[in-house]
């Protein structure tokens, strides 16, 4: 855990609104865990105040390097998005609870929901290390928000694309599809009525399954309890969890979608 | 040549020395209740040992699940937030997490909260008890939660009643932390002061919302939230100064503290600490750069003694 100014490597408008920002961070490569997420000072300004949370979604420990795969959704972001090869943005982390690797034989799907592929990427290329081949179920609006399908083939995995306007692959719902190919244990990102589904199927079907939620924080460190999930326990007690020191990642059992 | 700045380090701090009731810091640089947790959240990003104080999150009698989300808005340089005092209760706030803190060289503050007069009573029992206590702040001041918060800093004579039961139920130092969200924050401050608070803490949140027009719905889940951080800052200066003018009581000033300029403006305005609240967020180490900023400022300016600053502003 540490507190940085990374220099921008890179920074990618992959299609207008996405972007790929590639920060070199040496000890936050080193020590990411898939599933962790970095705390964003967009600007040094102090409006917009707070950091922003986005997931870690890809890491060459080689070159010391992560990558962040964001939505300009409001001012920070589009601040971020401003941020040109050559300047330091100041990055909290790696933080959070990441995925559980998956160990033994069973078969392992990865569903993502458009912009829900950035953690998930990170995840994909940690499993070709140790020669997992996955079943990606990539969900999207439209086929050119099916992000980096080559990437994840060429590292070995295989891709099942699924688009609302049927512009690509199944025509309709990502969950559907993987429905229609269970593995034995999934993992999952996305927009909250994709992975309320996903959790739904995951429950169904008595398999093993992991979600990423994402949450408006304010510290990121677990000290303010803003992030809050309402979670369930094995003994059915209900309580608040917080997204950035419990989670991002939560098992499928114990998220409770109201 | 070492033993010679090991003198002047140790010079800077006792410059920094500052007294709130019977609570000795070693500067004046604390943390605000519910941004900095239960401490052991940012002892990975700073040593606490350098902290003035440490306030904890709102502690109740019993656990809080605490409000529906969402519980935080960023707002125009500022922050809101609808926690409602999630705690684990008293009972496992001293069975498993003061323990923790044993091992760190600072006066540990509890911030308490209830639903009844009682409650504050009961728990200040409770907590009088306790070594590795060294305060108390009340929370007369929450704006939310349902019950108690701040209904009872609203009303200078309920404000008073809390003290009286938080007074009788404990021997330690009791800080009462005021609301900005009254007519005239002096006259709840006097009653507070003739009730036998040792020190005062202000400001809480001012009570505000956020409405999001896409849904046309208000963005918290509990609605109505108390705003923090820059944007407060000037209304938190203002009741400190109003508050220093009236009662003779030390105070921990707060609200929007981001740089030791900020800090120093509060202590000008009368405060004898200052709390960092919602930095902590942008910054881990906010409370470090604001206690390394007063150390430069107090040598650039050749300040004998910190406590040469509280005030100043008035004189």
């Amino acid at each position: 855990m540490l507190i940085t100014d990374a220099l921008i490597i890179k920074q990618e408008e992959i299609i207008p609104g996405f972007h790929r920002i590639t920060l070199s961070a040496g000890e936050a490569a080193k020590n990411a865990r898939p599933g962790q997420f970095l705390h964003v000072r967009c600007a040094d300004t102090l409006d917009p105040l707070l950091r922003r949370p986005i997931s870690i979604h890809a890491v060459d420990r080689e070159k010391g390097e992560v990558s962040l795969f964001y939505r300009v959704v409001g001012r920070g972001t589009a601040l971020l998005a401003d941020r040109e090869k050559g300047d330091r943005v100041n990055v909290l982390g790696p933080l959070g609870k990441g995925f559980t690797m998956p160990e033994g034989n069973g078969g392992v799907a990865v569903v993502a929901g458009g912009i829900g592929i950035a953690p998930l990427y990170f995840f994909l290329q940690e499993l070709s290390v140790i020669k997992i081949c996955a079943n990606v179920f990539l969900g999207a609006a439209t086929k050119k928000q099916l992000f980096f399908s080559g990437g994840i083939e060429a590292l070995g995995h295989n891709v099942f694309p699924a688009t609302d306007d049927g512009t690509a692959g199944y025509y309709g719902n990502v969950v559907e599809l993987f429905a229609q190919n269970l593995s034995d244990s999934v993992y999952g990102c996305g927009p909250a009525g994709m992975l309320r589904s996903l959790c739904q199927t995951i429950k169904k079907y008595n398999i093993r399954g992991e979600v990423s939620l994402e949450e408006r924080m304010g510290c990121g460190v677990g000290a303010c309890l803003s992030c809050a999930c309402k979670t369930v326990d094995e003994e059915g007690n209900y309580r608040y969890s917080r997204v950035c020191a419990e989670g991002p990642v939560f098992t499928a059992g114990e998220v409770v979608w109201e | 040549m070492i033993p010679q700045n090991v003198g002047v380090i140790n010079e800077t701090k006792s410059k920094l020395a500052v007294k709130i009731g019977g609570i000795a810091m070693k500067n004046p640089v604390a943390t605000a209740s519910g941004t900095f947790g239960f401490g052991s959240e940012y002892a990975p990003y700073i040593d606490l040992n350098q902290l003035g104080a440490l306030v904890v999150k709102g502690i109740t009698l019993q656990p809080r699940a605490g409000n529906p989300t969402p519980r935080l808005v960023e707002t125009a340089a500022g922050v809101l937030n609808s926690i409602g005092l999630q705690n684990p209760g008293v009972e496992r706030f001293i069975g498993e997490l003061l323990p923790g803190l044993a091992c760190f060289d600072l006066p540990v503050i509890v911030n308490i909260a209830g639903d009844t007069v009682q409650d504050y009573g009961r728990l200040a029992a409770r907590l009088d008890r306790v070594s590795g206590v060294a305060g108390l702040e009340v929370n007369i001041s929450c704006p939310n939660v349902k019950k108690g918060g701040m209904q009872f800093g609203s009303d200078p004579d309920m404000a008073a009643e809390v003290t009286r039961a938080v007074k009788a139920g404990t021997d330690k130092t009791v800080i009462v932390k005021l609301s900005p969200n009254v007519t005239s924050i002096e006259a709840v401050a006097e009653k507070v002061a003739s009730a036998g608070a040792d020190a005062l803490s202000m400001i809480n949140t001012l009570l505000g919302m956020a409405i999001d027009v896409k849904s046309r719905r208000p963005v918290l889940g509990n609605v109505l939230g108390g705003l923090s951080g820059p944007a407060v800052k000037p209304v938190a200066v203002r009741a400190v100064w109003q508050v220093y003018r009236e009662t003779g009581l030390p105070i921990i000033g707060m609200g929007g503290i981001i740089t030791a300029e900020d800090a120093i403006e509060f202590i000008l305005a009368g405060a004898t600490a200052i709390a960092v609240g919602t930095a902590n967020f942008v910054n881990p180490q906010a409370t470090m750069d604001v206690l390394s900023g007063i150390k430069q400022y107090i040598i650039e300016n050749d300040v004998q003694d910190i406590n040469e600053l509280v005030g100043a502003a008035h004189r």
